[in-house]
């Protein structure tokens, strides 16, 4: 293990990173300041014969420092987070016209809903694919997460992407991917006996490899419709 | 002070008239001080049960599918030919957490020193009602048995996490274990009005029976933090068990209050559940920082660094813990806009914890330190929960919380903070008011050698965890080495399995040198840690009742070394006048 992330392959990631490294350097040095601290106080003011201790109650003008520096950091941190978080799941962050597809988890498998040629999800040209769960890259995706049971927590670890999936509810989140490849989709949220092994495989295409594998299941949908 | 005219001081205590038998002194004692000792060597027993459990559960994290040594002991529905199934994993993880946080790190925070400290510490006679406190400590007894019986039902124990998330805990067909499962929500109704009754005891103790003399600004800041820790209990206990009669409903009757079928919400149980859990995670803290106050005051022979902003920090801590449970739920489902409100209430609680931390730097600052084992241990818990608080600003920025939301990272920051912090500060107390409990001494070298086996041990296994988080490791899951992006990480999860059987193992010493102490440790003297606050004031153990005569506090809870006098601690029933002539 080598102490990192896996790669990064979304758009909202990039952000997700930066901000968990610049949460590092900033609790780092506050790290060091109190266990450096710590050890250096241990040994400074270690019993010696003949030394007393200070006979102090506090300072008010340390409780003001220790106390304003942690709380504007703090508050410029969360502001930084909530326009962040704003620009990932706020309603009016979700990307016009993209290609909206549906999952939806039950034990212990992960259902993918695509919508027909019409390229509208909820009517009957959609098709469903079990455990495999594919999209363009460079191109937004829209998520409608359901659950059949209980809940699930749909996590593609690559894509920074992580939603609980809850019976009675529809979760939309949104996502883009910048390279093309295998991953998978693990879940995140005990489910029940299975949980440890509910998994699918998340393929992340070219755009014209993706539309030709995307005729192909539509032509199929359509033929099995015909039938 | 109504009370103390009920009480006045000078009246005899009733055990000197009244002999009691064995079973009324030992077995259904109504004494606080025998109260806290029952609730102690209970708790220590399902402290044992909890880490055996991390044990197995670590078992197949370190070494997946191979036969456990010993764990043919086990039934076949656990464990055949002793290779752990997953349903069992899933209970191993669930009753860990059940068990160290309902029935080992909670009462032994608050059912063995609240109910030991508060009446010692602020000069009266014994709990303000008796007779709850025993049965409270009865109460917590059986339903900690009924959680240990729920392992050798039909289908095994709960399987659903501590956490208890619905729909999987409240039907049988979703987690596969039923009466185990109903168990589960009994065994903690009762548990949770076994505590309520003792929050009831300690707030209306300490609001009414503090000896003469004795302010709040005077108060031990134990006793701050046990009052305000009562206080989280009475407002959020009530609230965790209407939502585990719903749960048992769902489960049991057929109400569908959880199951989104017929106009349930699964979300409403994570709601009630974690406004209950945040204050829950407070209780569990707050206590600790109480000890870990009171044993860096005396180890550094200092007054302690800004009581005052302490005691405001204490309540700010509670105060805000109520409003910020939603940060457990920032992937659920709730509405984008509710995570903004509550990532800015939870980064804000970091300020009084970061308060609390540069106070106790403060009082070692220009110090005169005696490394006894309980300020080992209290240094070990500033230490390791200032690790465990920066992990959770982690969490609380919602976009970071999307990668490590229910991944090793939150694992390795729950444990900073409740072993770590909260168990570390338990140690320490432990070793602290030992001499006080039972009259004798532990052997100071056994204890220091405890103190760096679990220090070092506990960062061994669970530093690295940060690390596997940020791989993306999931928690709860039987064989992680499956998934493509953690296909790297089984090195570094055996690593952490020796080391837990190292941290489990010293865990089995400390119990042994306890209970060796308890026999054969050398006799206490009364103020061995010449320490300020009233228990030291009172032989070692204290008889019934606590006092002939109540004490009058004349002055703060931490005078050491004051300028006028010789020696470097004054009692806070001492006047520094009289003790030292040297004032005049």
């Amino acid at each position: 293990m080598d102490w990192s992330f896996p790669i990064n392959i979304s758009t909202q990631g990039v952000g997700i990173d930066n901000m968990f490294w610049l949460i590092f350097w900033i609790t780092g040095a506050a790290f060091l300041i109190v266990e450096v601290g710590v050890l250096w106080f241990l040994w400074k003011y270690r019993a010696r014969d003949g030394h007393k201790a200070r006979y102090t109650h506090g300072h008010l003008g340390a409780e003001i420092i220790w106390t304003t520096i942690p709380a504007v950091t703090m508050v410029a941190l969360g502001i930084m987070s909530g326009q962040m978080w704003a620009d990932i799941r706020s309603p009016s962050s979700f990307p016009e016209n993209a290609l909206t597809i549906g999952v939806s988890a039950k034990q212990f498998e992960w259902n993918v809903t695509y919508p027909g040629a019409d390229r509208v999800l909820g009517n009957e040209d959609d098709f469903t694919i079990r455990n495999r769960f594919e999209f363009p890259v460079d191109e937004p995706v829209i998520v409608r997460l359901e659950s059949e049971d209980v809940i699930h927590s749909f996590f593609i670890p690559e894509m920074r992407v992580k939603q609980d999936a809850v019976p009675g509810m529809t979760i939309p989140i949104w996502f883009e991917a910048t390279q093309t490849g295998e991953f998978q989709i693990a879940c995140a949220e005990l489910c029940g006996l299975g949980h440890y092994r509910m998994r699918a495989r998340v393929v992340v295409h070219e755009a014209d490899a993706f539309n030709r594998w995307y005729d192909e299941h539509t032509g199929a949908a359509q033929v099995a419709a015909a039938d | 002070m109504a009370t103390m005219m009920a009480e006045p001081t000078g009246v005899p205590v009733r055990v000197e008239e009244h002999p009691q038998s064995f079973i009324r002194k030992y077995i259904f004692s109504t004494d606080h001080k025998i109260i806290g000792i029952q609730f102690l060597f209970t708790c220590l027993f399902f402290l044992l049960i909890g880490g055996l459990l991390a044990v197995m559960l670590r078992f197949q994290l370190g070494f997946p599918g191979a036969t456990m040594p010993g764990g043919s002991l086990l039934p076949e529905t656990m464990a055949p030919d002793g290779i752990i199934l997953p349903e069992f994993y899933n209970s191993l993880v669930t009753m860990h957490g059940t068990f160290m946080v309902f029935f080992a790190v909670m009462p032994l925070l608050v059912g063995v020193y609240a109910n030991y400290l508060i009446p010692v510490q602020i000069g009266t006679h014994d709990m303000a009602f008796p007779r709850l406190n025993m049965m409270s400590y009865w109460m917590f007894l059986v339903s900690g048995l009924i959680m240990l019986s729920s392992f050798w039902v039909i289908g095994g124990a709960s399987a659903s996490g501590w956490t208890q998330y619905a729909p999987l805990s409240a039907s049988p067909e979703a987690s596969g274990v039923s009466t185990g499962q109903i168990l589960w929500i009994v065994s903690i109704a009762i548990f949770a009005f076994s505590s309520l009754l003792g929050s009831v005891n300690y707030i209306t103790t300490i609001i009414n029976q503090r000896a003469p003399g004795m302010t709040w600004l005077r108060l031990p800041l134990v006793i701050w933090t046990l009052f305000i820790t009562a206080i989280l209990g009475l407002l959020a206990i009530p609230v965790l068990t209407a939502a585990l009669i719903m749960l048992l409903f769902d489960q049991t009757i057929g109400t569908t209050f959880f199951l989104p079928d017929t106009g349930g919400q699964p979300l409403l149980w994570q709601h009630l559940f974690w406004f209950f859990g945040h204050p829950e995670v407070y209780i569990l803290i707050l206590p600790g920082m109480g000890f870990v106050s009171e044993i860096i005051a005396n180890g550094s022979r200092k007054p302690i660094f800004g009581y005052k902003s302490m005691v405001y920090a204490i309540i700010a801590i509670a105060g805000l813990g109520f409003i910020v449970w939603g940060h457990h739920m920032f992937q659920s489902g709730m509405n984008p806009a509710l995570g903004m409100s509550f990532m800015i209430t939870t980064l804000i609680i970091a300020v009084p914890s970061a308060i609390k931390v540069f106070n106790w730097m403060g009082t070692m600052w220009g110090g005169s330190i005696r490394f006894h084992t309980p300020f080992l241990f209290a240094v070990g818990f500033v230490m390791l929960f200032a690790i465990g608080g920066f992990s959770g600003i982690f969490m609380a920025s919602s976009p970071v919380d999307i990668f490590i939301h229910d991944t090793y990272f939150i694992v390795a920051h729950i444990h900073y903070v409740l072993f770590g912090g909260s168990l570390f500060a338990i140690f320490g107390a432990i070793y602290y008011w030992f001499p006080k409990m039972f009259g004798r001494m532990i052997n100071e070298t056994a204890g220091k050698i405890h103190f760096f086996l679990t220090f070092v041990l506990f960062n061994l296994v669970f530093f690295p965890m940060h690390g596997l988080g940020m791989a993306g490791m999931m928690r709860r899951i039987y064989e992680p080495a499956q998934y493509e992006h953690l296909s790297g990480i089984q090195d570094t999860n055996t690593m952490v399995s020796w080391a837990a059987f190292g941290l489990f193992a010293s865990g089995l010493y400390f119990m042994v040198l306890f209970f060796w102490s308890l026999f054969k440790g050398k006799p206490a003297p009364e103020n061995p840690w010449e320490a300020t606050t009233l228990e030291w004031t009172l032989p070692s153990p204290p008889m019934h009742g606590n006092w002939k005569e109540l004490p009058t506090v004349y002055h703060g809870p931490y005078e050491y070394s004051h300028p006028d006098m010789e020696k470097d601690w004054l009692l806070q029933n001492e006047r520094p006048d009289v003790v030292s002539p040297a004032h005049h």
